[in-house]
């Protein structure tokens, strides 16, 4: 009898061992804020975006707002980053130092000459990857016109499996007033390079919307 | 080959080919009918006979399942009428203990009070005032004959008649002084009258509470009788009886799940500082399971308590601990359940500073957030949460005594829907056994209608071999006659 016993525990154990590894529920959300030229007049809207997010964003979730200027894949451009306490009065106490901290940032922005776009894309894939959470969201907050510097090389193939990428406040320029589709080439253009990375695209120029974006 | 080439083979007619079949299949048929037959009716006695012995053994198993049933309500509405009688002898050793037991004061009490009327009922008797001894001697004196003329009889008399006066006047108060305490003393016995009546009255009542308590007993033990006999009226009642208590008690207990859901919220998100708001257990957030947790062990203690309480009778290893074992017990789980309570109460304040946390960081986000509006009455929820908090684990605790009851009578619910539905079964399975007798049957009637052509020429053939044969001896009987 003790045998059996001993034997089905075991087994028990054994099974538990080997399952499948529990869900990751986590959510990672990684937020690209373009500062060049007169962008950064609309950093009032990133601003509330940035906090709607925080306030949506739960205990162990990981959150990070970085800038996207000439050079951006490099970890000198996060302005702020945090992964969330378990502890809800934690969590709140981090949310709260999340928000002085880009408050600050918009108060003393400078516009950038470039926009490294991809950069920042990249820097974002590297940081949730390793935060190694459960959902991964960039949201991109720009025009998406990319002007990168000369020898800056960023023809990079993407790899971003299961990367939910969100382009918000993609406003119109005037040439593309001018030539819609030279707006259109542009939002079709990052469509691709992020399917063709196996991520999901999306655009979210209504930011009631963005609710879904962050829950979902 | 195909169909249709198998189908032309005898002719390239179509009409044609189907007579040739048609004959061909009807002789086979024919030929083949008595096999046919036997195997028809060995398909189908098979499945009648399996339906049959089916519908049998389900016939069966209802019966022995009823059997058992109604030995498990005698048993249940033994075990419960004994508990009952127990319980009226219980109460009247409390009242012999009580009541009776301070008799023997009592009657030594009314003794005692007897004595003393009877006492100063003697003191009080009335004694006649004694005759002076003179008196003998003023009549004597009284009839001396006098005269007018002599004045010293008339003075004796005078001052025998003075005397006389003030003897009577003193006599007459010395009377009246002992009646008056005559009168005292039994104005002195009618408190002692009274409350040898009121303790006569205290007898009568407790008497009478004795007396009821008995005829309880008595009605107890009839009961008790009709079940030990096993009567209908018995086995009626005491299946009625479970179907109420389960559903009352279903009832009850669905009320207690209310309350522990509401419990459960109370404490669930203060649980997240404890054990963390992100970590999963199974796909569950680890803080809920751990509220969860608490909630049962508030059950579970709520059990031990009310069994070591003897209310309920879940656990015979505590009914039958030793007194001072269980009594320990009452205190250990008191106390953890009172620990409990107090962390919920705990939690519950912790709850609302959390929620106000948050409503203060919502209101510093999202600028068309509602703010921290009606802060100074917030110590009504608070204090309504912990309040809530506080009680409920309390209020789990009874529903020890709901569940004792479901699942008692479960059992019986139980029985009785697994004898319906044996029953069901076993007429599903009669249904089909008289099916399969009635299609073999039918498939036989079929057969031969198919091939009711050589049927119709052997009955005529044998028909007319039997008149040839009937024929044949009846007409040499008549001329033998002749």
């Amino acid at each position: 009898m003790k045998h059996m016993i001993r034997i089905i525990v075991a087994s028990a154990l054994i099974a538990g061992c080997t399952s499948e590894e529990a869900p990751n529920h986590t959510k990672g959300v990684y937020m690209l804020l373009d500062t060049s030229g007169t962008y950064t007049e609309e950093l009032i809207k990133a601003q509330n975006i940035i906090n709607y997010t925080l306030a949506k964003l739960n205990p162990g979730d990981t959150f990070a707002v970085a800038r996207v200027d000439t050079a951006s894949f490099s970890e000198k451009d996060l302005i702020a980053k945090a992964t969330f306490d378990d502890r809800p009065s934690a969590a709140n106490r981090q949310k709260r130092q999340f928000k002085e901290k880009v408050d600050t940032f918009v108060k003393e922005v400078k516009p950038s000459a470039y926009t490294d776009i991809t950069g920042g894309i990249l820097q974002g894939v590297e940081f949730l990857n390793e935060a190694d959470v459960g959902k991964k969201t960039i949201l991109i907050f720009s025009d998406l016109k990319e002007e990168l510097k000369k020898g800056y090389i960023r023809d990079i193939a993407l790899q971003m499996p299961g990367y939910n990428v969100v382009a918000l406040n993609v406003t119109k320029l005037r040439s593309d007033n001018v030539d819609p589709r030279e707006y259109m080439d542009r939002l079709q253009m990052w469509e691709q390079r992020v399917e063709a990375g196996e991520g999901h695209w999306r655009v979210v120029n209504d930011m009631e919307r963005l609710e879904a974006v962050i829950i979902d | 080959m195909s169909f249709s080439e198998i189908y032309l083979l005898w002719s390239e007619s179509a009409a044609i080919s189907a007579v040739i079949w048609s004959v061909m299949i009807v002789a086979l048929a024919y030929l083949a009918r008595e096999p046919m037959h036997k195997m028809f009716d060995a398909v189908f006695s098979l499945a009648r006979g399996a339906f049959e012995q089916a519908s049998e053994s389900l016939r069966h198993a209802e019966t022995k399942l009823a059997q058992r049933n109604t030995e498990v309500l005698i048993a249940a509405g033994c075990e419960a009428s004994e508990h009952e009688i127990e319980r009226e002898f219980e109460r009247i050793n409390q009242i012999v203990e009580k009541d009776l037991a301070e008799y023997p004061t009592l009657h030594r009490k009314i003794s005692d009070v007897v004595t003393r009327i009877d006492e100063d009922y003697k003191e009080s008797s009335e004694v006649p005032p004694e005759v002076p001894g003179w008196s003998k001697a003023v009549d004597a004196v009284a009839k001396i004959s006098t005269t007018k003329s002599d004045p010293m009889v008339g003075q004796i008399l005078e001052s025998i008649h003075d005397s006389m006066n003030k003897n009577h006047e003193k006599t007459l108060e010395t009377y009246r002084t002992a009646s008056r305490e005559r009168h005292m003393l039994l104005k002195k016995m009618l408190p002692a009258w009274r409350e040898m009546d009121g303790d006569l009255k205290q007898v009568d009542q407790h008497l009478n509470a004795l007396m009821e308590r008995s005829r309880v007993v008595d009605r107890q033990m009839e009961n008790y009788e009709k079940i030990i006999k096993e009567t209908d009226t018995a086995k009626k009642t005491l299946s009625s009886s479970s179907l109420t208590q389960f559903f009352v008690a279903g009832f009850v207990l669905a009320i207690a799940i209310g309350g522990a859901m509401i419990n459960f919220n109370l404490i669930a998100r203060p649980m997240q500082e404890m054990v963390g708001g992100s970590s999963m257990m199974m796909g569950y957030k680890v803080a809920n399971i751990a509220a969860l947790v608490i909630i049962l062990v508030e059950v579970a203690m709520g059990l031990f308590l009310m069994e070591s309480l003897r209310i309920t009778r879940l656990f015979p290893v505590i009914a039958s601990m030793k007194d001072s074992m269980r009594i320990n017990m009452i205190w250990i789980t008191f106390g953890i359940l009172l620990t409990l309570a107090s962390v919920e109460a705990g939690l519950a304040y912790m709850r609302e500073v959390l929620a106000q946390d948050d409503a203060a960081l919502r209101a510093s986000l999202l600028s068309n957030a509602m703010g921290a509006a009606g802060l100074s009455d917030r110590w009504i929820t608070t204090a309504a949460q912990m309040g809530m908090g506080f009680i409920l684990p309390f209020a789990l605790v009874f529903v020890a005594i709901p569940l004792e009851s479901f699942i008692h009578a479960s059992r019986t619910v139980l029985g009785i829907a697994a004898t319906a539905a044996l029953r069901a079964l076993a007429f599903v399975f009669t249904m089909l056994a008289n099916t399969a007798g009635y299609a073999g049957r039918m498939f036989t009637s079929s057969y031969d209608l198919i091939i009711f052509i050589p049927l119709w020429v052997e009955s005529m053939f044998k028909q007319h071999k039997q008149e040839k044969k009937s024929f044949s001896p009846l007409q040499t009987q008549t001329l033998k006659e002749v």
